[in-house]
């Protein structure tokens, strides 16, 4: 494969395009309403109306509104208009489409009318999106790189291996400001070099799709719509730091994407997109996929490392870190899904163009998984610093039924409930910080007036305490304690005496576990005492008996503030 | 390890508090091992451990001899304040020479280690996570039915608790020589088993 290939392939892809492109969206949220079937049955439609030579049904990954589907999306391109394939042109989208609907969805390209319903592409919800990491979702085929490649898909990874050395490369990505997505945020750049810099024969590239996050689906949504641009992105960062094998860790509860990434490393191979003397360069650099038994501390750096080796997936102390001592004590560079599949469009439109999107600190676009009690369930990307309430109320058309938005709470169970008079905080690292949570891998639970706080605490508890792989005593017995703890609460058995120890044992549980499941596992208690503390004290048992916390007249004491 | 956090430590210009066991020494290092709030994590600590699985000293084969009980009493802890879990845990008593009692494993991992990594045999892993998490012998079987157990004892010789014994002691009698494992250990590294 030389570049003049993969531009006939592009061109060869571009020209083959029909008149009308109808997308059916085939990622496993529709596939679970029944997208294939509608599919199946559009493509028959197109057969029966003899519109064989100018419709093509194509499947395509999440259209992001997720609560509609399955969607269908019809492209028309007038003969010799310009409309880029890669962008599809908002052309009518269909929601709730069953099989018996396709007849009259493809009967409207003869001018016939169809009583789907039909979303509005003008609605906030898309066109306060800005795409990077799904720009492709939607439009491309995943299961076709040819797909890929007519979105400019590996043009990038030409570039770097032709044009770049491994330091530019390094350099650029320092440069752009991007930060890891997988939650805590690390300079992507930084990481990398520090890879590049420790001699070693063997270095390796690991994917982590390991999102074990409750109600977090983006990385997932980006391997089974565009999981050539994650590819590309960890072919790019091998040759920068100079590794040959790359792992994809996902985990066994994603079939579909796990079906399409091999789908989509088994096309690459043959290209000669990945594998040896790649471009016809030396840079040789293969992937597998190392499935995951769906532990959450299994996403964990050390943890997965450990997996992946074959190992107990259990954490073990940093430092050493990865970058010097990772896979079989090789220098090991781990990324988050979405942060590789940013690195292909910064190589392609420089490091410069990153950089001024987003804010000073936290730069790019961010996907967030929407969910919870809100209109508009989907996935959403958009620019660092954008707000909460634009986020919540303008794109996700705020509470159903007119309900009011209490919290939301974002970073899964390691990170806090912001509430609602707070929606004016821009999402970005450091801000969410401020606030207690964090930004996590994506995962953004809306929470209405119904939700009880005490019991939102006490989900993510349990799902801490049950996911604590058990290696270090804080994690594995304070979880459970902390968890009776807030049984107690609920169940109005315990006083302010039993609070404070709650909070002492947050407080010494963040600080004394050994990974970051420990770490952060009390932070949903710790920050909805801080926001909601009132529906703590509420449920508390009045301390009778005056003890030397109460103040004798059946009152409790005031608690500390923190 | 690094991984009971007994050993916790705070290092003057880290925010976060490390193990001792695993950080390595530097010059100029500035250490804090025993300030107030160290203190009050091991107690805690310890509390956690001792309300976690069902610890009755009183019946205990290695009453005055564990390392758990010593700690506790170092750290002045006279009492627990969490509420016990009093899990129902069961008592390995195939093996023809010792037994296990899970419910005073605290999960060191110790027994694991030795087997693995001095005796060589395998027979002891963890399965399981969190607080169901226990340590087994070969495929999740009896004791007693393992083929890979050589009964060399060297996971009795290092349990901090009464949970591993040998069988026949009865309260108080469980005493570890702690010094085998060491001068198996020291003469392996130095060689001192080979000829000249
Ligand atoms: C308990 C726990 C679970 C984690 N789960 C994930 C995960 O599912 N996906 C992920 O990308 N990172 C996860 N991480 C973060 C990883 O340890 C690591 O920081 C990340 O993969 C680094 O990639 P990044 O720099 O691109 O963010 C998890 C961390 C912890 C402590
Ligand atoms: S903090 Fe929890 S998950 Fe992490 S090592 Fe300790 S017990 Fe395991
Ligand atoms: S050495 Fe003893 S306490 Fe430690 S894990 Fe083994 S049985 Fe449990
Ligand atoms: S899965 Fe079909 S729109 Fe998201």
């Amino acid at each position: 494969m030389v570049i003049d290939d993969l531009i006939e392939i592009a061109e060869k892809e571009r020209a083959a395009r029909k008149k009308h492109v109808v997308r059916c969206c085939m990622a496993a949220g529709c596939m679970s309403s029944d997208s294939k079937g509608v599919k199946e049955a559009l493509e028959k439609a197109v057969k029966d109306a003899g519109l064989e030579d100018q419709v093509e049904v194509r499947g395509v990954g999440c259209m992001k509104l997720c609560c509609q589907g399955p969607l269908v999306q019809v492209d028309t391109n007038e003969p010799g208009a310009t409309v880029e394939i890669t962008t599809g042109n908002q052309g009518p989208l269909y929601q709730r489409v069953t099989p018996a609907d396709a007849a009259s969805v493809i009967g409207t390209l003869k001018g016939g009318k169809t009583t789907v319903q039909c979303g509005d592409p003008k609605d906030p919800f898309f066109t306060e999106q800005f795409s990077i990491v799904l720009a492709n979702s939607g439009i491309v085929d995943p299961e076709r790189i040819e797909s890929y490649i007519a979105a400019e898909g590996y043009q990038a990874l030409h570039h770097v291996l032709r044009e770049m050395t491994p330091k530019d490369v390094v350099d650029e990505m320092i440069k752009c400001g991007l930060r890891g997505r997988g939650g805590a945020g690390y300079p992507t750049g930084l990481k990398w070099a520090t890879v590049a810099k420790t001699p070693s024969l063997q270095k390796y590239v690991i994917c982590n799709a390991d999102e074990g996050d409750p109600g977090a689906f983006m990385d997932r949504s980006v391997l089974e719509s565009d999981p050539h641009s994650v590819l590309e992105g960890m072919a790019i960062a091998a040759y920068a730091v100079g590794a040959t094998q790359g792992f994809v860790y996902v985990r066994a509860e994603y079939p579909l994407a796990i079906s399409r990434l091999q789908t989509a490393i088994k096309q690459a191979k043959q290209q000669g997109l990945l594998g040896s003397g790649i471009f016809e360069s030396p840079f040789n650099f293969n992937i597998d996929l190392r499935i995951g038994a769906g532990a959450f501390v299994c996403g964990e750096e050390t943890a997965l490392m450990a997996s992946v080796e074959g190992k107990r997936g259990a954490p073990r102390p940093r430092p050493p870190f990865p970058a010097e001592s990772g896979l079989w004590a090789c220098p090991t560079l781990i990324n988050n899904v979405e942060t590789f599949a940013n690195v292909a469009p910064i190589v392609r439109k420089g490091a410069d163009w990153f950089a001024g999107i987003g804010t000073e600190k936290s730069k790019g676009t961010k996907v967030f998984a929407l969910a919870g009690k809100i209109t508009n369930t989907g996935l959403i990307e958009v620019p660092m610093g954008t707000s909460l309430r634009k986020i919540v109320e303008v794109m996700g058309g705020g509470a159903p039924d007119g309900g009011r938005i209490k919290a939301v709470q974002t970073g899964g169970p390691s990170g806090g409930c912001i509430p609602a008079d707070a929606l004016d905080t821009p999402v970005d690292y450091d801000s969410l910080m401020k606030l207690g949570s964090i930004m996590g891998s994506g995962g953004m639970i809306v929470m209405d007036e119904t939700t009880r706080m005490v019991d939102v605490a006490r989900f993510f508890m349990e799902f801490c305490m049950d996911e604590s792989c058990g290696k270090c005593i804080p994690c594995r017995a304070g979880t459970v304690q902390m968890h009776g703890m807030l049984t107690k609460i609920l169940a109005r058995q315990a006083t302010v005496r039993d609070l404070q120890k709650l909070e002492e044992l947050c407080e010494m549980v963040r600080s004394t576990s050994l990974c970051g499941l420990g770490q952060t596992a009390p932070n949903p208690v710790m920050s909805t005492l801080r926001f909601f503390r009132q529906e703590y004290t509420d449920l508390l048992k009045k301390d009778l008996y005056g003890g030397p916390n109460g103040n004798g007249n059946g009152e409790p004491k005031p608690a500390p503030t923190a | 390890m690094g991984a009971c956090r007994l050993c916790l430590v705070e290092v003057a210009g880290i925010p976060k508090l490390l193990p001792a066991c695993t950080t390595k020494v530097r010059e100029g290092m500035e250490v804090q091992t025993n300030s107030e709030r160290l203190r009050k994590y091991r107690r805690m600590t310890l509390e956690l451990l001792f309300a976690e699985r069902n610890h009755v000293c009183a019946v205990c084969v290695a009453n005055g001899h564990c390392e758990l009980q010593t700690l506790a009493y170092s750290q002045g802890m006279d009492h627990v304040r969490y509420d016990y879990r009093f899990p129902k845990w069961e008592v390995d008593d195939t093996h023809p020479l010792f037994g296990m009692d899970h419910n005073r494993c605290i999960l060191c991992s110790r027994c694991v280690r030795v087997c693995w990594h001095i005796e060589g045999a395998g027979t002891k892993n963890v399965s399981g996570r969190g607080a169901k998490a226990r340590i087994i012998s070969d495929l999740n079987q009896p004791w007693g039915t393992s083929d890979t157990c050589t009964k060399c004892g060297k996971c009795v010789m290092s349990c901090p608790t009464g949970a591993l014994f040998n069988k026949g002691s009865t309260v108080g009698e469980m005493e570890r020589d702690r010094g085998k494992l060491e001068f198996i250990v020291t003469a392996r590294e130095k060689k001192q088993w080979i000829a000249e």
